[in-house]
């Protein structure tokens, strides 16, 4: 009854022009030029020695933040919503700060903190510890962007979770770990993996922090968001294809991950 | 043994935040405090008068107005999205709901250079936009589009589920009693997804003032003509000059900072109240 009315059909008219301008024609058109010169081409792009290394820098940098996102995000999140400690409401308005702060400025933040001439930095540098411009800066880069999305993930699944359940297998004598483990942390599973899930599609794509704390070292520092603007910098449009190609599918992989895992959620919650 | 338990409870307990305390610090505000640090340490004068510059002065210009229509876009496409989406039924309904959540997925530089094959001068649109007289790539309207493409989930993310939660009935009911649909909406429904909607905003506003990829690869970053905020800061940067990336990266981070907290206190408070 209500698409009938009449504005309906405008407003959905609106909605599909807005969506297919802005976000459906620049997929196709990039998927178009990205076959243009054939498959073997743009094949030949993705595996060179270099996109690959970029590739794989990335997703390996990605994969450390998420292992290390899940468990300090769960964490954090846990003890904000169950411990009473002093700061605990200004730490709570602050997880957001880094959605604030702009990625170079993030970027240039480290590179004072951990730079060769920072105290910081030449005390790393005599344990041969490198942040800048090596793989630790892109992590700690990661980390500092990505630092709010498990968190925000997991809050509010276990402000609406009480503490009773977890209360009753303590009072049966389970210790504090395993009440956590069988109890408290399957039920948080789905909004971990939400979190998780969130934060790498975000870290695969970073690029202003990591553009300035890790550089463009090919086969060292560079990263596949970085490779593409160096390529595109260089006038070579078609090889930032073959990544910005493999980017959007890893984008897309994701994004149904989410889905899949949001209606597996619903499920859950319409059953019991 | 009851006292036992609790007692390593407790413990635990300490240890615990400790150890989220301490790494919210290390990760998050230790390199803030540096960067503060590092400012503090220059003469005032010098602080202010790198911003000075004409230079600078465009940049912030040029972002408050990329900012201002991106964050107008993103309000009335976000509402009429969120609208369409839980008061209709139609076709293909999954598809555009994966269709509203991809910019975040996608890689800025991404999104800059797929921008740069449709609208540039070579492109499928861009051609025909630049034989009317509209020059999109290396221009302000690009930078425009860039930024709302990176930011056009955000409203419709935050609306949608306030206005599900809301319901139908209200709107339905003011229609039944003689209101028109667009004075149901203005009416009943707008001040129920309110918040939703200025929170949504909020966060676009945030990120259009810290985006540097998509714009970085769509503007060209030409001097005095292109350059935002964001690409201001890194080309300081680069040629260090560190006064005024310095400062420039405080002022912005600063301004996204107040505005979202303070929407966020705003928020906690209204609903307490």
């Amino acid at each position: 009854m209500k698409s009938r009315q009449p504005g309906a059909l405008l407003q959905r008219s609106l909605m599909f022009i807005y969506l297919g301008l802005f976000i459906l024609l620049p997929i196709v058109a990039i998927t178009m030029a990205s076959l243009e010169e054939g498959v073997t081409t743009l094949w030949n792009n993705i595996s060179s020695a270099q996109a690959l290394s970029a590739l794989r820098l990335t997703l390996v940098t990605a994969f450390i933040m998420m292992i290390i996102n899940v468990v300090m995000g769960t964490l954090t999140a846990y003890i904000l919503v169950r411990y009473p400690f002093l700061g605990k409401k200004i730490m709570n308005a602050l997880i957001d700060l880094p959605f604030a702060v702009p990625t170079v400025v993030t970027g240039i933040m480290l590179v004072i903190l951990y730079g060769p001439t920072s105290t910081l930095g030449s005390i790393l540098s005599g344990f041969d510890l490198e942040v800048v411009f090596a793989k630790p800066g892109i992590i700690l880069a990661l980390l500092f962007v990505t630092y709010p999305f498990v968190i925000r993930s997991v809050q509010p699944v276990l402000l609406e979770m009480t503490a009773d359940t977890e209360d009753a297998a303590r009072t049966m004598g389970a210790s504090n770990l395993r009440v956590f483990m069988t109890v408290t942390l399957p039920a948080l599973l789905p909004s971990i993996l939400t979190g998780a899930a969130l934060s790498f599609s975000r870290a695969v794509g970073e690029f202003g922090s990591i553009v300035v704390v890790a550089g463009n070292i090919p086969f060292k520092s560079q990263v596949a968001s970085v490779y593409i603007y160096g390529e595109l910098e260089s006038n070579n449009p078609q090889g930032a294809m073959g990544l910005s190609v493999v980017l959007l599918l890893i984008s897309f992989v994701v994004l149904v991950f989410l889905n899949l895992l949001q209606r597996q959620n619903w499920l859950n919650g319409g059953h019991s | 043994m009851n006292m036992t338990l609790r007692k390593s409870h407790n413990s635990g307990r300490w240890i615990l935040t400790a150890i989220a305390v301490s790494w919210f610090m290390i990760l998050i505000l230790v390199p803030v405090g540096g960067l503060l640090q590092k400012l503090l340490t220059q003469p005032f004068a010098e602080i202010y008068r790198s911003l000075q510059t004409a230079t600078a002065a465009r940049a912030f210009l040029l972002t408050a107005k990329v900012t201002f229509l991106t964050v107008i876009i993103n309000m009335v496409m976000g509402i009429l999205m969120a609208k369409v989406i839980v008061t209709q039924k139609f076709k293909g309904k999954l598809f555009i709901e994966g269709l509203i959540d991809l910019p975040f997925a996608i890689s800025p530089v991404v999104v800059g250079f797929m921008l740069v094959i449709l609208f540039g001068p070579y492109g499928w649109l861009g051609g025909w936009l630049e034989s009317v007289g509209v020059k999109v790539i290396y221009a302000t309207p690009g930078i425009v589009i860039a930024t709302v493409f990176v930011t056009l989930p955000f409203v419709a993310k935050e609306v949608i589920p306030v206005y599900q939660q809301a319901g139908l009935q209200g709107e339905e009911a003011a229609q039944v009693l003689g209101a028109s649909q667009w004075q149901a909406f203005w009416w009943v429904t707008l001040p129920t997804i309110k918040w939703g909607v200025i929170y949504g905003v909020t966060l676009a506003l945030a990120r259009s003032l810290g985006e540097f990829g998509a714009v970085l690869v769509v503007s060209g970053s030409i001097i005095n003509q292109t350059e935002t905020a964001t690409l201001f800061i890194h080309q300081q940067f680069t040629d260090f000059n560190y006064t005024s990336a310095y400062t420039a990266s405080l002022v912005i981070a600063a301004i996204a900072f107040i505005i979202l907290i303070g929407i966020e206190w705003l928020a906690k408070s209204k609903k307490e109240a």
